[in-house]
């Protein structure tokens, strides 16, 4: 790997001051053919791409409001200028979210609207030429779609909404990014992101059984198609195969296990992930969410319930209704779908599960929300249950939990600065970077507070803490699921059963 | 001549901002996307967009010297819109004998208001670097015509019925030039800086007014889970259990 060198780390976060194009050198790979062309998209840039891209914008426009009231309405009032955790570490100016959505308002201004037809020096539009394009290349691939800009904009506008539908127009024209493109492929051909063959993942589920009984004394199943279970549980792939995710998934066998009910993962829906949200296709984000329905629909569950994975969550509970909709086949008493830590929590409430608190007592643990789950969905019933729900489960499971710095947890969380499709080595400068906000706010409460150990509920988070947190000099372990702390601290064997 | 006028500027506006209304309004929205923490009823939806209009909720929590400065300025400009009405409303209702003093304080405060904005584009590195010269001329003209507005309240009145007939003898015939004094030129210059806004209002970043009402993020109700939002342009989408969002 090359060598890659860490901001440092101050005492807080300080907006740093504007620089023209340092991160302008940064671009994803290109896609390649063999990924391209599966997904429907032209398998290298189009001849007529000016005309192609400009014309698939205004294909967009007709089909997203989102789009063409954000691209209509911002005045440049500068709020989400010092939001976005990409800008602090880079200092990027088109790494500033109105900077970032000007690359599309310009080309949006100068084709579409009177103002810039006419004066467009005067309204600042451009044409989509080939800098231009370029410069979508690298700064719409610089965004995490985390969606901390919209909290602050006084009109909502969501910079991830017009990084979707420029990567969708890129697509389009052929000028596609080869980690988003590539994984969807695999989805398609094999049923997850990480491409795990059926033999390779029921390997994996039958060594985790024989470790979870070798360490507890109990036989903690991690069923594979089992038709007729109550529950299908549909889990990132990383999940299977990946440290500190595999804990948290010992984590939901045992809740399962202890609660005393029957549920199964699939083979060919052993994948939660959704990278069609992250290159902005509803059309593919509707075929991936569609291989769930039908497995739950084949093995004949009664709920659906997701794992610890942010940006599969917001497309599970915000926009799987919407894709494949309505699931009326299942149980009408369980919400379609259901968080894992939802599932844990209610079963919390209900008495059927015990903990050992003093199981976690070496940690000291913060939380970190994870942005899909923080900015893009719920959990529970009232708003807000997205940010309590994971803290009640951190709770009931050690006896040592501290806040950082609210300007960076809840709606205000920075991003772990690997999401949105970025968490690809080519990108690794950007992510080490875009982890700055994140790593402070750590810094400060592991200084304050002794905290070793943070705990959150997603799986790209995971990994990419995993990698970058060690460049920072903080152990890689600090990292973990919530249902880590919880399959430390559940007591098997007790009162087993939901009462 | 200069009635017709009036009707062309406020024609155009009408026109405009309706047909960019209709535009948002039958956009259509294919997800969910509100912005969470989000309500989870209709009534709560109401209230985050009443108060994203009324105290700019949001852009207190992002910006404080821009949230002064644009509250000063909205707040500012409504008073002296309401007091504006007694150039046109016959006879006056009292209340509005009431807000006479209020109007000019928000005079000065809306002049203020913009100042600081102004100040704060220039001054911050990162707003001056995303600012275009649009972004400028637009505070510069609403400047301009909050300035002459206070030079007419406190220094040159003029007189209306002067200018009419100044303006009528211009128009009508080839008679001798007649005089308009210098509070009768800043008087039809703050005119002419109000017609150009309103005219181009609905051309502009000046659409945010009615836009923020069509932002899915703000006005959508978290409860997709409990409601199936349906994307209309979706293939194999079952319509029947049709949505509002």
């Amino acid at each position: 790997m090359a060598d890659y060198s860490a901001p440092e780390i101050q005492d807080d976060i300080h907006v740093p001051a504007v620089q023209v194009g340092s991160m302008a050198h940064l671009k994803p790979y290109p896609a390649m053919e063999k990924h391209m062309l599966p997904l429907g998209f032209p398998e290298a840039r189009l001849a007529d791409w000016q005309e192609k891209g400009i014309a698939k914008l205004g294909e967009m426009l007709k089909k997203y409001r989102s789009l063409q009231v954000h691209l209509d309405i911002c005045v440049k009032c500068g709020a989400c200028t010092d939001k976005c955790h990409y800008f602090l570490g880079t200092q990027d100016a088109n790494n500033m979210p109105v900077q970032r959505a000007d690359l599309m308002r310009s080309v949006y201004r100068r084709y579409f609207t009177t103002a810039g037809k006419l004066f467009p020096g005067l309204v600042g539009a451009k044409d989509f030429d080939e800098e231009m394009l370029q410069q979508w290349v690298t700064y719409f691939h610089q965004c995490s779609q985390c969606r901390r800009c919209s909290v602050f904009c006084p009109y909502g506008i969501d910079t991830a909404e017009v990084t979707m539908a420029a990567r969708e127009i890129m697509d389009a024209i052929g000028v596609g990014h080869k980690y988003s493109t590539e994984i969807i492929s695999k989805v398609h051909e094999v049923g997850n992101n990480l491409g795990i063959p059926k033999p390779a993942l029921q390997g994996t589920l039958a060594f985790l059984e024989s470790d979870m009984l070798e360490n507890t004394g109990h036989e903690v199943r991690l069923p594979l198609d089992e038709a007729g279970a109550e529950v299908l549980l549909v889990a990132p792939s990383a999940d299977f195969f990946s440290e500190p995710h595999i804990q948290s998934l010992m984590g939901y066998a045992k809740v399962f296990h202890q609660a005393g009910i029957r549920y199964t993962i699939s083979s060919v829906a052993a994948e939660a992930a959704n990278f069609g949200m992250f290159i902005g296709s509803f059309e593919q984000k509707q075929k991936i969410a569609k291989r769930i329905r039908e497995e739950a629909e084949a093995l004949n569950v009664k709920r659906i319930v997701v794992g610890e994975c942010g940006h599969a969550w917001r497309v599970a509970y915000s926009f799987w209704n919407t894709l494949n909709g309505p699931f009326d086949f299942l149980d009408p008493r369980y919400p379609v779908p259901q968080h894992i830590c939802e599932f844990t929590y209610d079963l919390l409430q209900r008495g059927a599960l015990h903990m050992d608190k003093e199981a976690n007592d070496g940690y000291v643990v913060t939380m970190h929300d994870s942005c899909n789950v923080a900015r893009a969905s719920r959990m529970g019933e009232h708003a807000g249950g997205q940010f309590e729900i994971p803290r009640a489960l951190i709770r009931a499971s050690c006896h040592h939990f501290v806040e950082m710095d609210p300007d960076t947890t809840h709606e205000r969380t920075f991003c772990c600065g690997g999401g949105g499709g970025t968490l690809t080595d080519e990108l690794m400068e950007l992510r080490i970077k875009g982890a700055m906000p994140r790593v402070t706010a750590l810094k400060q409460v592991m200084k304050r507070d002794k905290v070793n150990f943070m705990a959150l509920i997603c799986a790209i988070c995971k990994a990419q803490f995993s990698k970058v947190l060690p460049m920072y000099h903080i152990p890689m372990e600090t990292v973990g699921g919530v249902h880590q702390l919880v399959s430390n601290a559940i007591q098997l064997g007790v009162n087993k059963g939901v009462v | 001549m200069l009635t017709i006028l009036a009707y062309l500027v406020v024609g155009i506006f009408v026109v405009g901002f309706t047909q960019r209304i209709l535009l948002y309004a039958r956009s259509p929205a294919p997800l969910k996307i509100p912005t969470t923490p989000a309500p989870t009823t209709t009534a709560g939806v109401v209230w985050r967009l009443f108060t994203e209009v009324v105290f700019f909720n949001s852009l207190f929590k992002g910006d404080k010297w821009a949230w002064l400065g644009g509250y000063l300025f909205h707040g500012a400009l409504l008073l002296v819109l309401i007091r504006h009405l007694r150039y046109f409303v016959e006879p006056l209702p009292p209340f509005f004998a009431h807000v006479q003093i209020a109007g000019v304080v928000a005079g000065v405060a809306m002049v203020g208001g913009l100042g600081l904005l102004l100040l704060r584009r220039l001054l911050i590195d990162r707003v001056r670097h995303v600012s275009s010269p649009s972004d400028y001329l637009w505070l510069l003209l609403l400047l301009g015509i909050g300035f002459s507005g206070l030079v007419m309240q406190f220094f040159l009145r003029p007189d209306i019925v002067h200018i009419k007939g100044a303006m009528m003898g211009m128009w009508s015939s080839s008679q001798s030039l007649p005089l308009l004094t210098l509070g009768d030129v800043v008087f039809l210059a703050h005119l002419c800086m109000v017609a150009v806004l309103i005219v181009l209002f609905p051309f502009s970043k000046l659409m945010h007014a009615g836009g923020i009402f069509f932002s899915p993020t703000r006005n959508q109700v978290d409860n997709p889970r409990e409601k199936r939002h349906v994307n209309p342009w979706a293939a194999g989408q079952h319509t029947k259990e049709s949505t509002h969002g």
